[in-house]
């Protein structure tokens, strides 16, 4: 893919929002539990993503981790991230059949579930469970220890055992 | 079934509208939005530049795209920061505060089309003096295929532009028809036009002020008209002690 996109980034770009899109929404969706915002969130990334890597040169490629380097871009997306929305088209959802098809099963419950943990340990259970990342790579984007990262997802996973069982 | 793996199932396939966002915010794609005209519905196409296009709304617009700019279409609201202008600039024939997206166009071809885009409401002028303004008094031609290839018609108003024998000649949206659909639209009167081009009549000079104009010229459409002066060419003009007028420069 990172070969694909030094050689032709207009060409490579669509493949890599279609294999990286649906990780980084629904971690996206799981951590912020809301579709517009993670719809938003999920868009801008992309955008500010081809940007950067229209400026990219084969060093940059070379040592680009892709999924950590769009989480990072992600993450540090502001509540004002939406400044720009002014200055491109926006496109017109034609009737709202389909979205709900897209849905995992027990999204509310999840969400629901996921509000009883710290940030933190949502962020890191998303990461490494949800999305399906390394410890290392999440120590690198959250600027956690590695340790820290572990002690994050043990006690996120306790927390939610937990609740589930409560639940039943 | 473990937690571990009930989370790993919450991915599940990306919402629809997400790829086409990006594919608009990334500028890889475009939007467009239907628009009336005085030549009928009209598709116009926008991206983070500016406009990029407007074609006829008749069948087979987006392969009509596809073709010309090589980037996908979508339905889509144009970027608010100058959504409103669209149709100011629609009904001016003229940008004005609209940007335009001209990135596919050589540099002289840009140029050319911007001075186009200064052409006045009601007024005409031929591709010699196009070639002038940009500063290749030899490249008429090359004026020519600018305009029949004019991505953005309407907006960038080269129907404002004729032949250089004066006649109204092809319009690229639709064909001649339109054009003089448009003109008259605007207050040209083609048929008069059509005329002064048969009688070979290039300019036209106000012996009150001594200046000789483009036939369309508010300046000489102001004089009172009645004994107004026709020319067959600008020399003929200056020998008869004309000088040409500041507004329309007709060399």
């Amino acid at each position: 893919m990172i070969a694909a996109l030094a050689a032709d980034l207009d060409g490579a770009f669509p493949s890599l929002v279609e294999s990286a899109g649906p990780g980084l929404y629904w971690g996206l969706r799981r951590l912020c539990r809301n579709h517009q915002e993670a719809e938003d969130l999920t868009q801008e990334t992309f955008i500010r993503a081809y940007r950067a890597l229209g400026d990219f040169d084969r060093d940059r490629f070379e040592e680009l981790k892709l999924s950590p380097w769009l989480w990072t871009i992600a993450l540090n997306l502001g509540r004002n991230h939406l400044r720009n929305r002014s200055r491109r088209p926006t496109l017109v959802e034609l009737g709202d059949h389909g979205r709900n098809d897209e849905e995992p099963p027990d999204i509310a419950a999840w969400d629901a579930r996921f509000s009883s943990l710290p940030t933190s340990q949502q962020r890191a259970v998303v990461l490494r469970h949800v999305v399906g990342m390394g410890i290392s790579e999440i120590a690198e984007i959250t600027g956690r220890p590695e340790g820290t990262v572990k002690a994050d997802i043990h006690r996120g996973l306790n927390r939610l055992r937990r609740v589930m069982e409560q639940e039943t | 079934m473990s937690i571990e793996s009930q989370l790993s199932r919450l991915v599940t396939r990306l919402p629809d509208g997400i790829t086409e966002g990006v594919a608009l915010g990334t500028g890889l794609a475009d939007g467009f939005d239907l628009y009336p005209s005085p030549v009928g519905e009209v598709v116009v196409t926008f991206n983070i530049e500016g406009v990029s296009s407007v074609d006829l709304a008749t069948e087979g617009y987006r392969g009509r795209f596809a073709e010309r700019h090589g980037r996908g279409l979508f339905r889509a609201d144009p970027p608010s920061a100058w959504a409103k202008h669209i149709p100011e600039a629609m009904e001016a024939g003229s940008p004005g505060r609209l940007p335009v997206d001209l990135r596919a166009r050589t540099p002289f071809q840009a140029r050319v089309l911007r001075i186009a885009a200064s052409i006045p409401r009601g007024e005409v002028r031929p591709y010699g003096w196009l070639a002038r303004e940009a500063d290749r008094p030899g490249a008429a031609r090359a004026v020519g295929s600018t305009m029949a290839r004019n991505p953005i018609p309407l907006i960038i108003p080269c129907h404002r532009v004729v032949r250089s024998d004066g006649h109204l000649g092809e319009y690229s949206l639709g064909g001649p028809h339109n054009k003089w659909e448009l003109l008259s639209h605007e207050g040209v009167e083609p048929a008069r036009l059509e005329e002064l081009a048969e009688h070979h009549v290039r300019v036209q000079a106000d012996p009150a002020t001594g200046v000789y104009c483009h036939p369309t010229c508010r300046v000489i459409r102001g004089s009172g008209q009645w004994n107004v002066v026709d020319f067959t060419s600008t020399a003929k003009a200056r020998s008869a002690g004309f000088r040409p007028c500041e507004q329309c420069r007709p060399g």
